[in-house]
Protein backbone atom coordinates (compact mmCIF):
# COMPACT_ATOMS: atom_id res chain seq x y z
CA UNK A 1 0.00 0.00 0.00
CA UNK A 2 1.40 3.47 -1.16
CA UNK A 3 0.19 6.50 0.22
CA UNK A 4 0.12 8.49 -2.60
CA UNK A 5 -3.93 7.98 -2.44
CA UNK A 6 -4.52 8.54 1.18
CA UNK A 7 -6.00 12.38 1.20
CA UNK A 8 -4.57 14.77 4.01
CA UNK A 9 -6.20 15.79 6.71
CA UNK A 10 -5.62 19.26 8.82
CA UNK A 11 -5.75 18.44 12.98
CA UNK A 12 -7.17 21.25 14.94
CA UNK A 13 -6.47 20.35 18.99
CA UNK A 14 -8.52 21.93 21.78
CA UNK A 15 -6.07 22.34 24.72
CA UNK A 16 -8.23 23.47 27.77
CA UNK A 17 -12.45 23.90 27.86
CA UNK A 18 -12.93 27.19 26.88
CA UNK A 19 -9.99 26.99 24.17
CA UNK A 20 -10.63 27.93 20.64
CA UNK A 21 -9.43 24.38 18.62
CA UNK A 22 -6.31 25.55 17.25
CA UNK A 23 -4.35 24.12 14.15
CA UNK A 24 -1.56 21.67 14.67
CA UNK A 25 -0.58 20.47 11.99
CA UNK A 26 -1.63 17.62 9.06
CA UNK A 27 -1.62 13.89 8.28
CA UNK A 28 -2.45 11.66 5.31
CA UNK A 29 -5.21 8.33 6.73
CA UNK A 30 -7.30 6.73 4.87
CA UNK A 31 -10.93 8.28 6.02
CA UNK A 32 -12.03 10.21 8.66
CA UNK A 33 -12.12 7.41 11.82
CA UNK A 34 -8.66 6.56 11.11
CA UNK A 35 -7.53 10.71 10.76
CA UNK A 36 -8.61 11.14 14.10
CA UNK A 37 -6.69 8.25 15.24
CA UNK A 38 -3.94 8.99 13.69
CA UNK A 39 -4.26 12.88 15.11
CA UNK A 40 -4.50 11.19 18.67
CA UNK A 41 -1.11 9.82 17.99
CA UNK A 42 0.54 12.40 16.19
CA UNK A 43 -0.63 15.48 17.97
CA UNK A 44 -1.85 14.46 21.87
CA UNK A 45 1.26 12.25 22.92
CA UNK A 46 2.15 14.47 25.82
CA UNK A 47 -1.47 15.52 27.33
CA UNK A 48 -1.76 18.37 24.45
CA UNK A 49 -5.72 18.27 24.54
CA UNK A 50 -9.55 17.73 25.42
CA UNK A 51 -10.66 17.23 21.68
CA UNK A 52 -9.75 16.95 18.49
CA UNK A 53 -11.00 18.13 15.19
CA UNK A 54 -9.81 16.58 11.72
CA UNK A 55 -10.66 18.23 8.66
CA UNK A 56 -10.44 17.24 4.92
CA UNK A 57 -7.25 19.75 3.55
CA UNK A 58 -9.43 19.78 0.56
CA UNK A 59 -12.27 21.15 2.46
CA UNK A 60 -10.34 23.90 3.44
CA UNK A 61 -10.27 26.98 1.06
CA UNK A 62 -7.50 29.33 1.67
CA UNK A 63 -6.54 32.99 0.86
CA UNK A 64 -4.14 33.66 -2.19
CA UNK A 65 -0.86 35.02 -0.67
CA UNK A 66 -0.57 36.96 -4.09
CA UNK A 67 -3.64 38.99 -2.26
CA UNK A 68 -1.92 40.07 0.68
CA UNK A 69 -1.36 43.43 -0.10
CA UNK A 70 -4.55 43.86 -0.77
CA UNK A 71 -6.43 41.89 1.47
CA UNK A 72 -4.20 42.38 4.86
CA UNK A 73 -2.10 46.08 4.55
CA UNK A 74 -4.83 48.50 4.45
CA UNK A 75 -5.65 47.55 8.12
CA UNK A 76 -2.17 48.37 9.58
CA UNK A 77 -2.70 52.34 8.75
CA UNK A 78 -5.84 52.42 11.01
CA UNK A 79 -4.40 53.33 14.34
CA UNK A 80 -8.32 53.71 15.73
CA UNK A 81 -8.40 49.62 15.34
CA UNK A 82 -5.23 49.34 17.45
CA UNK A 83 -5.81 50.95 20.73
CA UNK A 84 -2.22 50.70 22.29
CA UNK A 85 -2.41 54.39 23.25
CA UNK A 86 -4.50 54.50 26.08
CA UNK A 87 -3.76 54.11 29.83
CA UNK A 88 -4.79 50.71 31.19
CA UNK A 89 -4.92 50.47 35.10
CA UNK A 90 -2.74 47.73 36.36
CA UNK A 91 -5.60 45.77 37.84
CA UNK A 92 -7.58 45.06 34.69
CA UNK A 93 -4.44 43.15 33.80
CA UNK A 94 -4.75 41.88 29.40
CA UNK A 95 -7.12 43.47 28.04
CA UNK B 1 9.41 -23.50 42.69
CA UNK B 2 7.45 -22.80 45.44
CA UNK B 3 5.97 -19.16 43.72
CA UNK B 4 2.54 -18.62 44.96
CA UNK B 5 0.11 -17.44 42.86
CA UNK B 6 0.11 -13.39 43.38
CA UNK B 7 3.54 -13.49 41.73
CA UNK B 8 2.55 -15.93 39.09
CA UNK B 9 0.10 -13.91 38.17
CA UNK B 10 1.44 -11.10 37.98
CA UNK B 11 4.81 -12.07 36.19
CA UNK B 12 2.32 -13.54 33.43
CA UNK B 13 0.84 -10.78 33.00
CA UNK B 14 3.93 -9.06 33.21
CA UNK B 15 5.45 -11.01 30.27
CA UNK B 16 2.91 -11.10 28.14
CA UNK B 17 2.99 -6.85 28.15
CA UNK B 18 6.78 -6.90 27.99
CA UNK B 19 7.10 -9.73 25.13
CA UNK B 20 4.26 -7.82 22.63
CA UNK B 21 5.38 -4.59 23.77
CA UNK B 22 8.68 -5.45 22.40
CA UNK B 23 7.26 -7.26 19.39
CA UNK B 24 5.50 -3.25 18.54
CA UNK B 25 8.86 -1.54 19.38
CA UNK B 26 10.13 -3.72 16.57
CA UNK B 27 7.81 -2.00 14.01
CA UNK B 28 9.59 1.36 15.01
CA UNK B 29 11.41 2.95 12.28
CA UNK B 30 9.45 0.18 9.36
CA UNK B 31 5.85 0.82 9.68
CA UNK B 32 3.99 1.33 6.16
CA UNK B 33 3.21 5.39 6.83
CA UNK B 34 4.43 7.65 9.83
CA UNK B 35 1.52 7.81 10.99
CA UNK B 36 1.17 4.45 11.88
CA UNK B 37 4.83 4.11 12.81
CA UNK B 38 3.90 6.66 15.91
CA UNK B 39 0.61 4.53 17.08
CA UNK B 40 2.09 1.42 16.84
CA UNK B 41 5.38 2.73 19.23
CA UNK B 42 2.33 4.43 21.15
CA UNK B 43 1.08 0.90 21.93
CA UNK B 44 4.32 -0.57 22.44
CA UNK B 45 4.72 2.10 25.29
CA UNK B 46 1.45 1.63 26.72
CA UNK B 47 2.60 -2.27 27.02
CA UNK B 48 5.20 -1.67 28.22
CA UNK B 49 4.63 0.88 30.63
CA UNK B 50 2.39 -1.73 32.26
CA UNK B 51 5.17 -4.43 32.53
CA UNK B 52 7.11 -1.97 34.32
CA UNK B 53 4.11 -1.63 37.07
CA UNK B 54 3.87 -5.35 37.00
CA UNK B 55 6.64 -6.67 37.01
CA UNK B 56 8.19 -4.23 39.90
CA UNK B 57 5.47 -5.53 41.82
CA UNK B 58 6.02 -9.07 41.48
CA UNK B 59 9.70 -8.41 42.56
CA UNK B 60 8.18 -6.83 45.74
CA UNK B 61 5.58 -10.08 46.36
CA UNK B 62 8.17 -12.46 45.51
CA UNK B 63 10.00 -10.71 48.13
CA UNK B 64 14.00 -12.39 46.71
CA UNK B 65 14.95 -8.31 46.16
CA UNK B 66 14.65 -8.62 42.10
CA UNK B 67 13.76 -5.57 40.74
CA UNK B 68 12.25 -5.23 37.85
CA UNK B 69 15.04 -5.20 35.45
CA UNK B 70 16.21 -8.16 36.44
CA UNK B 71 12.63 -9.80 36.19
CA UNK B 72 12.75 -8.67 32.41
CA UNK B 73 16.33 -9.00 31.46
CA UNK B 74 18.02 -11.52 33.24
CA UNK B 75 15.34 -14.62 33.31
CA UNK B 76 15.84 -17.74 30.51
CA UNK B 77 13.85 -18.59 28.06
CA UNK B 78 11.90 -21.48 30.02
CA UNK B 79 10.96 -18.83 33.08
CA UNK B 80 9.14 -17.14 31.03
CA UNK B 81 5.70 -17.38 30.94
CA UNK B 82 3.96 -15.53 28.61
CA UNK B 83 1.35 -16.71 25.84
CA UNK B 84 2.33 -17.89 22.36
CA UNK B 85 0.47 -15.02 20.88
CA UNK B 86 2.20 -12.47 22.07
CA UNK B 87 5.69 -13.60 20.89
CA UNK B 88 4.65 -14.90 17.40
CA UNK B 89 6.91 -12.25 14.62
CA UNK B 90 5.22 -9.49 13.86
CA UNK B 91 4.69 -10.96 10.02
CA UNK B 92 3.21 -8.04 7.81
CA UNK B 93 0.94 -5.89 8.84
CA UNK B 94 -2.19 -7.83 8.69
CA UNK B 95 -0.42 -10.13 11.54
CA UNK B 96 0.87 -7.43 13.57
CA UNK B 97 -2.70 -5.62 13.43
CA UNK B 98 -4.71 -9.48 14.43
CA UNK B 99 -2.22 -10.14 16.86
CA UNK B 100 -2.40 -6.97 18.50
CA UNK B 101 -6.64 -7.29 18.21
CA UNK B 102 -6.91 -11.20 19.42
CA UNK B 103 -4.55 -9.78 22.66
CA UNK B 104 -6.65 -6.41 23.46
CA UNK B 105 -10.18 -7.76 22.57
CA UNK B 106 -9.30 -10.04 25.78
CA UNK B 107 -6.90 -7.88 27.73
CA UNK B 108 -9.43 -5.31 28.12
CA UNK B 109 -12.29 -6.79 28.98
CA UNK B 110 -9.91 -8.50 31.27
CA UNK B 111 -8.53 -5.80 33.49
CA UNK B 112 -12.02 -3.79 33.15
CA UNK B 113 -12.87 -6.87 36.11
CA UNK B 114 -9.60 -6.93 37.36
CA UNK B 115 -10.62 -3.27 38.89
CA UNK B 116 -12.43 -5.14 41.54
CA UNK B 117 -9.17 -7.17 42.47
CA UNK B 118 -8.90 -7.85 45.74
CA UNK B 119 -5.41 -7.32 46.04
CA UNK B 120 -5.12 -3.16 45.47
CA UNK B 121 -2.42 -2.93 43.70
CA UNK B 122 -3.18 -5.35 40.54
CA UNK B 123 -6.41 -3.20 40.85
CA UNK B 124 -4.91 0.18 40.37
CA UNK B 125 -2.74 -1.40 37.39
CA UNK B 126 -5.75 -2.80 35.95
CA UNK B 127 -7.71 1.27 36.14
CA UNK B 128 -5.02 2.23 34.00
CA UNK B 129 -4.69 -0.30 31.82
CA UNK B 130 -8.27 -0.54 30.75
CA UNK B 131 -8.09 2.89 29.07
CA UNK B 132 -5.06 1.72 27.13
CA UNK B 133 -6.67 -1.54 25.81
CA UNK B 134 -9.95 -0.45 25.00
CA UNK B 135 -7.73 2.29 22.63
CA UNK B 136 -5.48 -0.65 21.40
CA UNK B 137 -8.82 -2.54 20.83
CA UNK B 138 -10.15 0.40 18.77
CA UNK B 139 -7.27 1.10 16.97
CA UNK B 140 -6.14 -2.21 15.60
CA UNK B 141 -10.44 -3.25 15.20
CA UNK B 142 -10.65 -0.17 12.67
CA UNK B 143 -7.29 -0.80 10.93
CA UNK B 144 -8.71 -5.06 10.16
CA UNK B 145 -12.04 -4.05 9.18
CA UNK B 146 -10.24 -1.91 6.33
CA UNK B 147 -7.95 -4.57 5.43
CA UNK B 148 -10.93 -7.23 5.67
CA UNK B 149 -13.08 -4.88 3.63
CA UNK B 150 -10.91 -3.32 1.49
CA UNK B 151 -8.51 -4.98 -1.78
CA UNK B 152 -8.93 -8.49 -2.98
CA UNK B 153 -5.06 -8.52 -1.56
CA UNK B 154 -5.55 -7.03 1.48
CA UNK B 155 -8.41 -8.99 1.96
CA UNK B 156 -6.14 -12.05 1.55
CA UNK B 157 -3.77 -10.67 3.61
CA UNK B 158 -6.16 -10.62 6.70
CA UNK B 159 -8.09 -13.36 6.16
CA UNK B 160 -4.34 -15.39 5.93
CA UNK B 161 -3.09 -13.78 9.37
CA UNK B 162 -6.29 -14.39 11.24
CA UNK B 163 -6.02 -18.23 10.21
CA UNK B 164 -2.26 -18.52 11.19
CA UNK B 165 -3.06 -16.30 14.77
CA UNK B 166 -5.93 -17.61 16.05
CA UNK B 167 -4.85 -21.38 16.84
CA UNK B 168 -2.87 -19.14 19.84
CA UNK B 169 -6.08 -17.70 20.78
CA UNK B 170 -7.33 -20.45 22.87
CA UNK B 171 -4.30 -19.83 25.32
CA UNK B 172 -5.85 -16.60 26.70
CA UNK B 173 -8.19 -18.81 28.37
CA UNK B 174 -6.08 -21.52 30.19
CA UNK B 175 -6.71 -21.69 33.76
CA UNK B 176 -3.91 -24.43 35.23
CA UNK B 177 -3.44 -25.02 38.69
CA UNK B 178 -1.27 -21.90 39.85
CA UNK B 179 -4.10 -19.80 37.94
CA UNK B 180 -7.23 -21.32 38.94
CA UNK B 181 -5.62 -20.66 43.38
CA UNK B 182 -5.00 -16.75 41.86
CA UNK B 183 -8.59 -16.84 40.81
CA UNK B 184 -10.30 -17.96 43.97
CA UNK B 185 -8.29 -15.53 45.87
CA UNK B 186 -9.96 -12.96 43.44
CA UNK B 187 -6.53 -11.35 42.42
CA UNK B 188 -7.22 -12.31 38.76
CA UNK B 189 -10.95 -12.64 36.81
CA UNK B 190 -12.08 -16.05 35.71
CA UNK B 191 -11.30 -16.21 31.97
CA UNK B 192 -14.16 -17.73 31.41
CA UNK B 193 -16.27 -14.76 32.59
CA UNK B 194 -14.17 -12.62 29.86
CA UNK B 195 -15.08 -14.61 27.02
CA UNK B 196 -18.41 -13.07 25.98
CA UNK B 197 -16.80 -9.93 25.16
CA UNK B 198 -14.24 -11.66 23.76
CA UNK B 199 -16.49 -13.02 20.97
CA UNK B 200 -19.01 -10.26 20.85
CA UNK B 201 -15.77 -7.94 20.13
CA UNK B 202 -14.31 -10.45 17.54
CA UNK B 203 -17.32 -11.48 16.01
CA UNK B 204 -17.72 -7.90 15.47
CA UNK B 205 -14.80 -6.61 13.56
CA UNK B 206 -14.67 -10.33 11.66
CA UNK B 207 -18.41 -9.38 10.35
CA UNK B 208 -17.34 -5.57 9.13
CA UNK B 209 -14.22 -7.29 7.96
CA UNK B 210 -16.03 -9.91 6.07
CA UNK B 211 -13.48 -11.79 7.35
CA UNK B 212 -14.32 -15.76 8.78
CA UNK B 213 -13.28 -17.46 11.88
CA UNK B 214 -11.01 -20.10 11.55
CA UNK B 215 -12.34 -23.25 12.57
CA UNK B 216 -9.75 -25.14 15.23
CA UNK B 217 -10.25 -28.03 16.97
CA UNK B 218 -7.29 -27.95 19.06
CA UNK B 219 -5.45 -24.62 20.62
CA UNK B 220 -1.64 -23.66 20.90
CA UNK B 221 -0.21 -23.48 24.82
CA UNK B 222 2.54 -23.93 26.59
CA UNK B 223 3.65 -20.62 27.25
CA UNK B 224 2.31 -20.43 30.81
CA UNK B 225 4.84 -23.22 31.44
CA UNK B 226 7.68 -21.53 30.04
CA UNK B 227 7.54 -23.87 26.77
CA UNK B 228 8.05 -21.16 23.85
CA UNK B 229 8.18 -21.25 20.30
CA UNK B 230 11.31 -21.09 18.41
CA UNK B 231 10.92 -17.18 18.10
CA UNK B 232 11.44 -16.47 21.59
CA UNK B 233 15.18 -17.21 22.11
CA UNK B 234 15.90 -14.70 19.12
CA UNK B 235 13.18 -12.49 20.40
CA UNK B 236 14.90 -12.38 23.71
CA UNK B 237 18.26 -12.36 22.39
CA UNK B 238 17.56 -8.99 21.04
CA UNK B 239 15.46 -7.99 24.53
CA UNK B 240 18.32 -8.64 26.67
CA UNK B 241 21.46 -8.16 24.65
CA UNK B 242 22.37 -4.61 26.05
CA UNK B 243 21.42 -5.93 30.01
CA UNK B 244 23.78 -8.68 29.73
CA UNK B 245 26.41 -7.54 27.84
CA UNK B 246 26.85 -4.18 29.85
CA UNK B 247 25.51 -5.95 33.21
CA UNK B 248 23.44 -3.14 34.95
CA UNK B 249 24.23 -0.51 32.59
CA UNK B 250 22.06 2.98 33.51
CA UNK B 251 21.54 5.95 31.13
Amino acid sequence: MTTQNWPLWEVFIRSRNGMAHRHVGSLHAVDAPMALQAARDTYTRRGEGLSIWVVPSQAITASDPADKDMLFEPTASKIYRHPTFYEVPDDVGHM
Amino acid sequence: MTDGPLFLATLRLADDALVLGHRLSEWCGHAPVLEEDLALANLGLDLIGQARSLYSYAGTVEGRGRDEDQLAYLRREGEYRNLLLVEQPNGDFAVTMTRQLLFSAFMHPFHVAMKASSDPTLAAIAAKAEKEMAYHVRHTGEWLIRLGDGTAESHRRAQAALDELWPYSGELFEVDEAMRAAIEAGFVPDPEAIRPRFDETIDHVLAEATLNKPKVGAFQAGGRAGRHSEHMGFLLADLQYMQRTYPNATW
